[in-house]
């Protein structure tokens, strides 16, 4: 009796040790969850989803803060790949949320008048320009995420929609019809 | 006699062949005017390289190779360019591509072109010969040919034991390399010696199936002729042996392991009429202005035709002279084929077929049924894998299980899809998969490239934030070795400076701001002040000498 008490307490304090060594000698920076969320999220930093970048959102779902359907950018795909991450349910767009298609925005070089407003609110660094100089976007850096529209003084930035082309099309859900079987 | 192998599955469609085989090549004529895209091939589309209105000589290049997995695009003969702009091309998308459009002025007018030396010129040069030439696989899967000439670099196996031709032609229907091969049997065995050069290869084996014996024939007369040491190897009939990977399992009983090249197991495998091309190309200087076409199907004179690329589908339509019940057409063979949307879409390098068909021909498959795993189609998978799977997971956009059970793996044969008792059409799910897999790759790693660029930012906010932090100080410091020494003692003692100087300064204003009114008194003033002061002095007897503390208070901080 004595000697099974002393084996398992042994036991115990010897994977308590181990626990305790790996606990200091493995920990983790930050938390893994919100770099593998973040991960999924598109980028687009277009704080669509309330908060002000992918991060704080990968963030905010990581802590249980946010639901998981915030983030237009990222599509039904992006909902199911973080449901498959967090083995929730997938769930629809919450309220009022609408897919718009991609982008890029584009300054009318004539207006411009160099403010340099839109290239601080760009989160990609997507807009090129000098103080008081014509600003221009740089299309292929571009992520649509519209935030230096607003910040433009004489409205001259709007948003192009980016054109299906052969290089970016992509095959549609076979539509078959499929007879149940009797 | 060489032993051949198998490939597990295959099937048996009818060849339709025949009908197209009993005329010889013919050229067709000029057309009106040839529609010729900048994205022929695999990879880039060419940048075009002339301008409206420009008057272009028979292959002259008009799109330059952009990038290095892209090749170049000629004018088909000479004539004037009357536009470049998107027109609808044979891609599986109907979306338009940027062509140009070529008036020809009907001389065939030749630029100077000249053969190229080819045992004495270096591989590297030959190769970007190749590549100004346009050359391309033109059995379908148009891969830029001197890409598949490169050298693996740092790979065990980097000498090729084997190049293979691919002679095979199995998908119904088309007869274009078998009047190729009987027609032409020397320019492609001496393209395929080039090839052998270039590549360094061991033997050169020539598989063509047992249903074209005059293919098999002229090929075998031909290299009786050249007196080179290659091989014209028969292979049994069976769709899909003249898949590159299936030949060469066939041929040489080795396997291409998933996602690798041949090469990487010493083999490389080009088309018979690419060796042809490739002959062209070197022997004249010749780039790839035409290819040969079969048209057939639901037409009244099938036949194989030399066409001009960027030549309507309409023009040999009319050649064919489609009965009346056609309603559609498709280019490729029945298996693998691309439906037309519509006639005015050119012939490119690629089309190796054009089938008029109509519903007597095809009938239209009957509507699907739910899969009910009989696992015909695992059975007749030529690339070995569970297509039934694949469809359940491809419909689900379980598309990480159907990567996992080698989705990419799928040569898109059809095969499953023809034996299918539920008429399921697998491939277009496969297709679909496939399509979607890419997207997301290409959208993740557009947002891997979005998410760098923003931490680059915030960590340029943040240094640019220092760097203004770091100037400021050092404007200070600057400013404090301009003033005398004793500025610079130690910082307590700079501390009670300042106070001191405060102290002093507040003194002088106290100084400046006294009653001004207390000078040049008359007496009765003084005799008034001093009743009042005295008054003071009683109050102060009587309550606390407020005053004299205050005055003490403020001398004791002097000190
Ligand atoms: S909504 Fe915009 S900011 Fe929020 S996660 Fe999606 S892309 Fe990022
Ligand atoms: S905010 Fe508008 S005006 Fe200012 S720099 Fe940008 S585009 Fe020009
Ligand atoms: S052949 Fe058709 S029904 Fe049979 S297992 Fe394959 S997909 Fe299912
Ligand atoms: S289409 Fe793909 S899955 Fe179907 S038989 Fe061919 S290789 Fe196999």
């Amino acid at each position: 009796m004595l000697s099974a008490l002393l084996v398992m307490a042994g036991i115990a304090i010897v994977l308590g040790a181990v626990l305790g060594y790996s606990a200091v000698k493995f920990r983790v920076e930050g938390n893994p969850l919100v770099d593998k969320i973040d991960a999924i999220l598109p980028q687009t930093q277009c704080g669509q989803c309330g908060y002000p970048g992918c991060r704080p959102y990968a963030e905010a779902i990581a802590s249980g803060e946010a639901d998981i359907n915030r983030c237009p950018p990222g599509g039904e795909e992006g909902i199911r790949k973080l449901a498959d991450l967090l083995g929730v349910e997938f769930k629809p767009f919450g309220g009022g949320t609408v897919l718009k298609p991609k982008a890029v925005a584009f300054i009318d070089e004539n207006l411009c008048i160099g403010c340099t407003l839109c290239f601080q609110a760009c989160p990609v660094d997507a807009i090129a320009g000098a103080a008081k100089q014509m600003h221009t976007i740089i299309a292929s850096e571009c992520t649509g995420c519209e935030l230096c529209v607003d910040p433009c003084p004489v409205d001259c930035i709007s948003m192009v929609p980016l054109r299906e082309n052969i290089a970016t099309w992509k095959r549609q859900y076979p539509v078959f019809t499929l007879v149940a079987a009797k | 006699m060489r032993t051949l192998f198998k490939f597990n599955g295959g099937i048996h469609p009818p060849g339709n062949k025949e009908r197209s085989t009993q005329r010889g090549i013919a050229r067709a004529p000029l057309p009106a005017k040839l529609v010729i895209p900048f994205r022929q091939h695999a990879g880039e589309a060419a940048r075009p390289v002339v301008r409206v209105g420009d008057h272009v000589l028979k292959g002259q290049l008009i799109g330059m190779p952009d990038g290095y997995f892209s090749s170049a695009v000629h004018a088909s003969t000479s004539g004037t360019i009357a536009a470049i702009a998107a027109q609808p091309i044979a891609h599986p998308s109907g979306l338009p591509d940027l062509c140009a459009t070529l008036i020809p002025d009907g001389r065939e007018e030749w630029i100077p072109h000249a053969a190229v030396d080819y045992r004495n010129s270096d591989p590297a040069e030959l190769r970007q010969h190749l590549r100004m030439c346009g050359v391309v696989g033109l059995g379908g899967a148009v891969f830029p040919s001197d890409l598949k000439l490169r050298p693996l670099r740092g790979h065990p196996n980097k000498d090729i034991g084997t190049l293979i031709l691919n002679g095979a032609e199995c998908e119904p229907y088309i007869t274009c390399d078998d009047m190729l091969m009987r027609e032409r049997a020397a320019e492609i065995v001496q393209g395929a010696e080039m090839l052998r050069f270039m590549l360094e290869a061991g033997e050169v084996l020539i598989g063509i199936e047992d249903n074209k014996p005059q293919a098999v024939a002229a090929m075998r007369q031909a290299v009786a002729d050249s007196g080179l040491p290659f091989e014209v190897v028969v292979v049994p009939t069976i769709y899909p042996g003249g898949s590159a990977k299936q030949l060469i399992r066939v041929l040489t009983g080795l396997e291409v392991p998933s996602g690798k090249l041949p090469t990487e197991i010493g083999v490389q495998c080009f088309n018979v009429a690419t060796a042809c091309s490739v002959y062209r190309a070197l022997a004249h200087g010749e780039p790839l202005l035409s290819r040969i076409v079969t048209i057939t199907g639901n037409v009244r004179r099938a036949q194989n035709y030399e066409v001009l690329l960027g030549t309507p589908v309409q023009e040999l339509v009319a050649l064919g002279e489609a009965l009346p019940d056609t309603d559609r057409y498709i280019m490729g063979g029945p298996m693998m084929g691309l439906p037309l949307s519509s006639t005015a879409i050119p012939l490119v390098k690629a089309s190796n077929c054009i089938i008029a068909a109509s519903d007597k021909l095809f009938p239209p498959a009957p509507p699907a049924l739910p899969c009910i795993r009989c696992s015909r189609c695992a059975q007749v998978c030529p690339a070995d894998l569970q297509p039934m799977d694949l469809f359940w997971f491809s419909q689900s956009r379980e598309f990480d299980k159907a990567q996992q059970f080698s989705l990419f793996d799928c040569i898109e044969c059809g095969a499953c899809s023809y034996v299918c008792p539920s008429h399921i059409p697998l491939v277009q799910y496969f297709q679909f998969a496939k399509s979607e897999i890419r997207a997301r790759e290409q959208d993740q790693r557009a947002a891997d490239h979005a998410r760098e660029r923003h931490e680059f930012r915030e960590y340029r906010i943040e240094r640019e934030k220092q760097e203004k932090a770091e100037r400021l100080a050092a404007r200070e410091q600057a400013a404090k070795q301009a003033q005398p020494p004793a500025a610079s003692a130690t910082p307590a003692d700079d501390a009670q400076q300042k106070i001191q100087a405060a102290i002093a300064r507040a003194r002088e204003q106290a100084a400046a701001s006294r009653p001004k009114n207390t000078d040049n008194l008359t007496a009765q003033q003084q005799a008034e002040i001093a009743e009042i002061e005295a008054r003071r002095a009683k109050a102060h007897e009587r309550a606390e000498p407020a005053g004299e503390v205050a005055d003490n208070h403020s001398e004791g901080r002097s000190q």
